[in-house]
């Protein structure tokens, strides 16, 4: 059987990883490398790697960090932001990530979809859904610029038009619960899961193994996390002894 | 010049195929020279994109008919993802071409019963023929696989909507659905063992 992944992800800033990163013993939190490495050998499942620098000149470090963290791990690596041509993706691919994962630049132009899965392969091109409910209705409508912009686009039938155009894995992050610690939407989660057959990587709010037990049951293949993990709250590996005692299947090292 | 080749068969991401191998003291030379590919010790044929793709690749480089002398002869060979769906005879993925034909089976897409593409662990099942291939979890990113083992070759199977091909060997000749580079510590020693069983091959 297919296990659920648990995924840390780490955002990166000018090559440089922000929200600082407790683990016990690290040299330099801030090293990519140092914390890719400790996540691999706590047990995590895969590794997400968002460049969140505001800059040109910050996100040219992104293929030197790829490249770094890539002669470490031996566990897939996702890299995500700012994604715009497929000339930054296989430039990230060529420095060692394994898939991508686009975001604002799909939804302005839906064909970059296929034109990423088309170049790489569907089980290299994530999109990035990020999604808040809408305002005085019902359901939820995709957000880009970080949140910052309503496109009124329907969220589950962006996340159909992906898979339809050769997207392989879905990250749906619910902007409404994403920093408040109270859980993932799971409403949001069981919607797209049950309206795609591509795995969907469950994101935004989660603060305790419960989140991650119940957006599994929810239908999330995968769960991501950044801030549990980082501020040493759990290690990857407790948390995965949570999910097993509650019956899920994850992968023992 | 190494003793270890990696086909170059398009636009294959090889940099993490390549870390593993530099993990383990190894540094390849990445080719698409047939004779290079019949010359080596050691070759490895990588996961690229699709079926029908990998062989177009393959056939413009001549490279079908040297991968297909190794492996009758039992020269080492490591086949990864797409790599091992091309020594079949056929595809789902694209009708009507032909694979390498290295063995006689046919490659199928997984049911709609199940997530697709398969991305992630999946527990891994040697059978008592196996020499390199161990228990352990290893990670897939595959949507066609092989539903059942070619006679003559030792087999590894994984669950994803029934049973399926995980891996295959056979002396030195080693199959993996799998990504032994992306899958730990457990596909690092996997690795390790093909290297030693190909240089005394």
């Amino acid at each position: 059987m297919l296990t659920h992944r648990v995924i840390p992800c780490l955002d990166v800033k000018d090559g440089r990883v922000v929200k600082g990163i407790r683990f016990q013993g690290l040299t330099d939190a801030g090293d990519p490398t140092d914390a890719a490495a400790r996540y691999e050998a706590e047990g995590a499942d895969e590794l997400v790697l968002l460049d969140v620098s505001a800059t040109p000149e910050g996100r040219g470090h992104a293929v030197d960090t790829v490249r770094a963290v890539r002669a470490v791990l031996s566990i897939p690596l996702t890299v995500g932001g700012g994604l715009r041509t497929i000339d930054h993706a296989s430039a990230l691919l060529d420095a060692g990530a394994d898939k991508v994962s686009v975001n604002t630049a799909a939804v302005r132009d839906p064909s970059f979809i296929d034109r990423v899965a088309g170049r790489f392969g569907s089980q290299c091109a994530v999109v990035a859904v990020d999604a808040a409910r809408r305002i005085g209705g019902p359901g939820w409508e995709v957000v880009v610029h970080s949140g910052k912009e309503r496109t009124g686009i329907d969220a589950i039938a962006w996340a159909r038009e992906c898979a339809a155009r050769g997207s392989g894995e879905l990250l749906l992050t619910s902007w409404d619960k994403d920093g408040t610690k109270s859980g993932y939407d799971l409403e949001l989660l069981t919607a797209v899961s049950e309206a795609v057959n591509i795995p969907v990587i469950a994101s935004g709010g989660a603060a305790h193994p419960d989140h991650l037990v119940e957006a599994i049951h929810a239908g999330a293949s995968a769960v991501l996390a950044a801030s549990i993990f980082h501020y040493a709250e759990y290690t990857v590996g407790a948390v995965k002894d949570v999910l097993a005692a509650r019956g899920i299947e994850v992968r023992r090292g | 010049m190494s003793d270890v080749v990696i086909v170059r068969t398009g636009v294959a991401n090889l940099a993490s195929v390549l870390a593993g191998l530099r993990r383990l003291g190894v540094t390849p030379d990445v080719t698409t020279d047939p004779a290079a590919v019949r010359a080596a010790q050691a070759v490895i044929l990588p996961g690229v994109g699709a079926f029908g793709a990998g062989m177009a690749a393959l056939h413009e480089h001549d490279l079908a008919a040297p991968l297909k002398e190794r492996a009758a002869a039992g020269r080492p060979l490591l086949s990864v993802c797409l790599g091992l769906q091309l020594l079949a005879s056929s595809s789902d993925e694209a009708p009507g071409v032909p694979g390498l034909g290295v063995f006689d089976a046919h490659v199928a897409r997984f049911p709609d019963t199940v997530k697709v593409p398969q991305l992630g662990w999946n527990k891994v099942a040697p059978d008592a023929g196996c020499r390199l291939l161990e228990p352990g979890y290893a990670y897939f990113a595959n949507s066609y696989r092989l539903p059942e083992a070619p006679a003559g070759w030792s087999a590894a199977r994984a669950e994803h909507g029934g049973p399926f091909i995980a891996a295959l060997e056979k002396g030195a000749l080693l199959a993996c659905q799998f990504h032994p580079e992306l899958s730990g510590p457990w596909g690092l020693a996997l690795l390790d063992r093909w290297l030693t069983a190909a240089r005394e091959a």
